[in-house]
């Protein structure tokens, strides 16, 4: 019994579909390091980490939502504004742990807004989530005229430029957070339903869940991801700035797809999403130190985005 | 006899691990309908994708009037004139029934564009032909499953078909509207319109049939003329032994203790004034056909729908249920109709599916789920009610049709419901595997579980309720006592003014 359980779990292990990828990861590494050896030094894989961290954790927060079929496309703009309301409150002089809270809780309260939009006015997500995204840059611009919010109080630039043990804070906080997240969908009966209802809404709905509920909690674990990020960076440069978070939701949701999530929903993990959001980091990274014009950057991003799906349906066949 | 249309000669085909056709013979001549029967898994979707190009097979030769073909796609099959109408409808439910009639087919005008008043007279043409009346302007989905079989038929007419294979077509169709099927099938014929008709309703084999083939395990285990076979027969050589019970017995009677009453229930489609009462232990059969309103009442029974007025009474309080987990919690379990779209998450593994609607009974700290406590729901169910898997892991999707319908029950029976709904219980499920459903209701009834059976097949409604409930367009025409049921009574009830 116990030799049969080893077993399988060593099968699970190979049959994962976020070894492929992981196995990509590695190559992809290892060609960069070929062609531009001071990737694998310690700085670089210090900053390296350091913005795969960002890109993952909202990541993260798209992920609940795709699962479900659903996207969140509001995620750039939610992060700036939760940015904005976090470093405005420090600006005024509020504490540091009041201001933090007031970013999170503005995270929360769009998410809310997009769930409750989606789930009991039932307008696609997709249109919520764009309304959200324009709502939200909009107000960002209103507040702040366009210009960036400064006098971030010193100790708290630790959140976004320090290190614990050697590896950047916002490292330790993804860490953190995809544990958390990686329970919630794999242990919880939260999550089941979440991959439930990306599978068969109406056969969860029958099976006596709350589909309307859990929806709107997705979407609010996606505003606050998102926020915890725009917060981070505030202290990362400093200021916050009206147009942080602009083309996130893009990143976030190719950190997903790369990472073998499927947009009509049912399947994808939280592991799965870190390496989306590694190799994305990685090839651009690589590309600027193999001294490739930036604006190549975006095209061979969009290559990897495409590629990854052509594979994906080639595995699945 | 003539020269064949078709023949298949020696044809094998496997996938990886099966055998799923093994040394085939079939033939069919101009005009004739052949019956294919065998349980799920036999070897019949297979043999029909063979002939319609879907799968090529590994070995044999296939001629068409004598001449020996290779078909490499559906395309070459309907260039011959072989015409296949699967189960699940292939159509696109946005479009009109006039869009759907020429998808792919339709007629240009001079300029290129689409010349509808041509293929409008073309239509009315093949139906009238038909002898149905479809309303050419409606999207497809807003139709009737029956007028939607019929577009597609008139397709495989439009097409110049010679040879229509029928994959299950009555399976979600009403009596009056399998007549007008086998109405269709006999004009058909008489055109020299050869026709596969593939069921798993014996009663329906012997009357459209001209010949019936049956296949067991990817062989062909017979061959008999229809007007010779005897249901005895074609039941023995399907599952390879005989089998004497049709239907299982009860061997309790129901009891007098009213547990539900349905009072005055209206509601969304058209659900008006509906009530009845339901006893401890008893079968109550819902007839009626497509559309009656059975399945929506069902649903605005467990709050899926809201109903606009009515009361229901259980255990002689009355209860308010607004959503299907205020069912659940009533012990009120609707197995739908649907097993794919409305059932199952079918990526899902076994156990998955058999716990959804248990969440709070299989929980440990922290809001996880107990996986331990899972696998002991699951392991028990598979044991009760024998469901063949490779185990508790296994996705729902490898399993087949009567396999899967087990899990649903699994999972509804999981709640410990003392009123079970079951929607179309047997649809889609083999002979084998409907006896055992059938077992498994009359057991549950036996032992106190009140069931309200709503089924299309009159021969299930009959055999296993002790009363029937007849609907029609959305009300109770009449409740039928136990000594007064007969398919006969509840089809006259049904169609009485």
């Amino acid at each position: 019994m116990a030799a049969q359980e080893k077993k399988s779990i060593l099968t699970a292990l190979f049959s994962y579909r976020e070894s492929a990828i992981f196995l990509a990861l590695i190559i992809l590494m290892a060609t960069v390091t070929i062609f531009a050896p001071n990737f694998m030094s310690g700085s670089n894989l210090y900053l390296v980490s350091r913005q795969i961290s960002f890109v993952a954790v909202v990541a993260f927060g798209e992920l609940f939502v795709i699962l479900t079929g659903g996207i969140d496309l509001s995620v750039g703009s939610v992060m700036g504004l939760s940015g904005v309301v976090a470093a405005g409150a420090m600006a005024a002089g509020q504490s540091v742990i009041l201001s933090v809270l007031l970013g999170l809780a503005t995270g929360i309260l769009l998410g809310l807004i997009n769930g409750l939009l989606i789930s009991y006015v039932r307008i696609a997500p997709f249109i919520v989530t764009l309304g959200m995204l324009s709502f939200a840059r909009g107000v960002i611009l209103i507040v702040t005229k366009g210009w960036p919010i400064t006098n971030i109080p010193k100790p708290f630039l630790i959140v976004g430029q320090g290190d614990f043990l050697s590896l950047p804070i916002p490292l330790w906080v993804m860490i953190v957070l995809a544990a958390i997240a990686h329970f919630l969908l794999s242990k919880t009966a939260f999550g089941r339903r979440t991959y439930a209802i990306g599978g068969n809404e109406q056969a969860t709905f029958l099976s006596g869940i709350n589909v309307k509920k859990i929806k709107v909690f997705l979407y609010m674990i996606s505003g606050l991801m998102a926020s915890v990020v725009g917060i981070i960076l505030i202290a990362r440069f400093n200021s916050a700035q009206a147009d942080t978070g602009t083309g996130w939701e893009l990143d976030a949701i190719a950190a997903a797809v790369i990472g073998g999530t499927s947009l009509s929903g049912g399947s994808g993990s939280i592991f799965g999403v870190i390496i989306g959001a590694a190799i994305m980091g990685v090839i651009r990274n690589g590309l600027v130190l193999m001294r490739v014009s930036p604006y190549w950057q975006t095209a061979v991003i969009g290559i990897i985005i495409v590629l990854a799906a052509v594979l994906d349906r080639i595995k699945n066949k | 006899m003539s020269e064949p249309l078709l023949a298949l000669k020696h044809i094998s085909k496997s996938f990886p691990g099966v055998k799923a056709l093994d040394n085939i013979d079939f033939s069919i001549q101009k005009g004739e309908v052949v019956g294919l029967l065998g349980e799920n898994g036999a070897g019949k979707s297979t043999l029909m994708k063979i002939i319609s190009g879907v799968y090529t097979p590994d070995s044999g030769d296939i001629f068409w009037q004598d001449k020996k073909i290779k078909l490499k796609s559906i395309m070459d099959a309907q260039e011959k004139g072989i015409a296949i109408i699967f189960q699940e409808l292939n159509n696109c439910p946005n479009l009109s029934a006039l869009e759907n009639l020429f998808l792919g087919h339709e007629i240009r005008t001079s300029a290129n564009l689409i010349d509808f008043r041509a293929m409008k007279k073309r239509a009315k043409e093949i139906f009238s032909y038909l002898g149905v009346q479809i309303p050419l302007e409606k999207p497809v989905g807003k139709l009737s499953v029956a007028l939607q079989q019929m577009i597609e038929i008139g397709k495989a007419l439009l097409a110049d078909a010679k040879l229509i294979i029928m994959d299950e077509p009555t399976s979600s169709l009403t009596d009056k509207e399998v007549q007008k099927l086998f109405q269709i099938v006999k004009e058909l014929k008489e055109h020299g319109i050869a026709v596969i008709f593939i069921s798993h309703k014996l009663e329906e084999v012997f009357i459209i049939t001209d010949r019936i083939v049956v296949l067991r395990d990817g062989k062909h285990v017979g061959e008999l003329k229809t007007s010779e076979a005897t249901q005895d027969e074609l039941v023995a050589l399907m599952v390879g032994r005989e089998m004497h019970s049709f239907f299982s017995e009860r061997t309790k009677e129901a009891s007098d203790e009213i547990i539900l009453k349905i009072e005055n229930f209206s509601g969304p489609p058209y659900i008006r004034g509906v009530s009845f009462q339901l006893r401890k232990g008893e079968i109550l059969g819902l007839a009626g056909l497509i559309g009656a309103g059975r399945t929506e009442l069902a649903l605005l029974m467990i709050g899926a729908e809201q109903k606009t007025s009515g009361h229901m009474i259980l255990h002689g309080k009355e209860i308010d249920v607004r959503s299907p987990w205020q069912a659940i919690q009533h012990g009120i379990a609707y197995l739908s109709e649907d097993r794919k779209m409305k059932s199952l998450i079918l990526q899902m593994p076994v156990r998955a599916n058999i716990t959804m609607a248990i969440h709070n009974a299989v929980k440990g700290a922290f809001g996880t789920l107990d996986r331990k406590k899972e696998l002991e729901v699951t392991n028990s169910f598979i044991r009760l009610l024998d469901i063949k898997t490779s185990g508790p892991e296994q996705i729902v999707n490898n399993l087949s049709g009567g396999n899967q319908q087990k899990v649903v029950l699994a999972k509804w029976l999981a709640t410990k419901p003392s009123i079970l709904i079951l929607d179309e219980p047997t649809r889609g499920i083999d002979v084998h595997a409907k006896a055992e459903v059938h077992k498994i209701i009359t057991d549950l009834a036996d032992r106190g579980t009140s069931i309200i059976l709503i089924s299309s097949e009159l021969p299930e409604i009959v055999a296993l309720s002790d009363r029937v409930v007849v609907m029609h367009e959305g009300q109770v025409k009449s409740i039928l006592e136990k000594n007064d049921i007969s398919q006969e009574n509840i089809m006259s009830t049904v169609f009485s003014a």
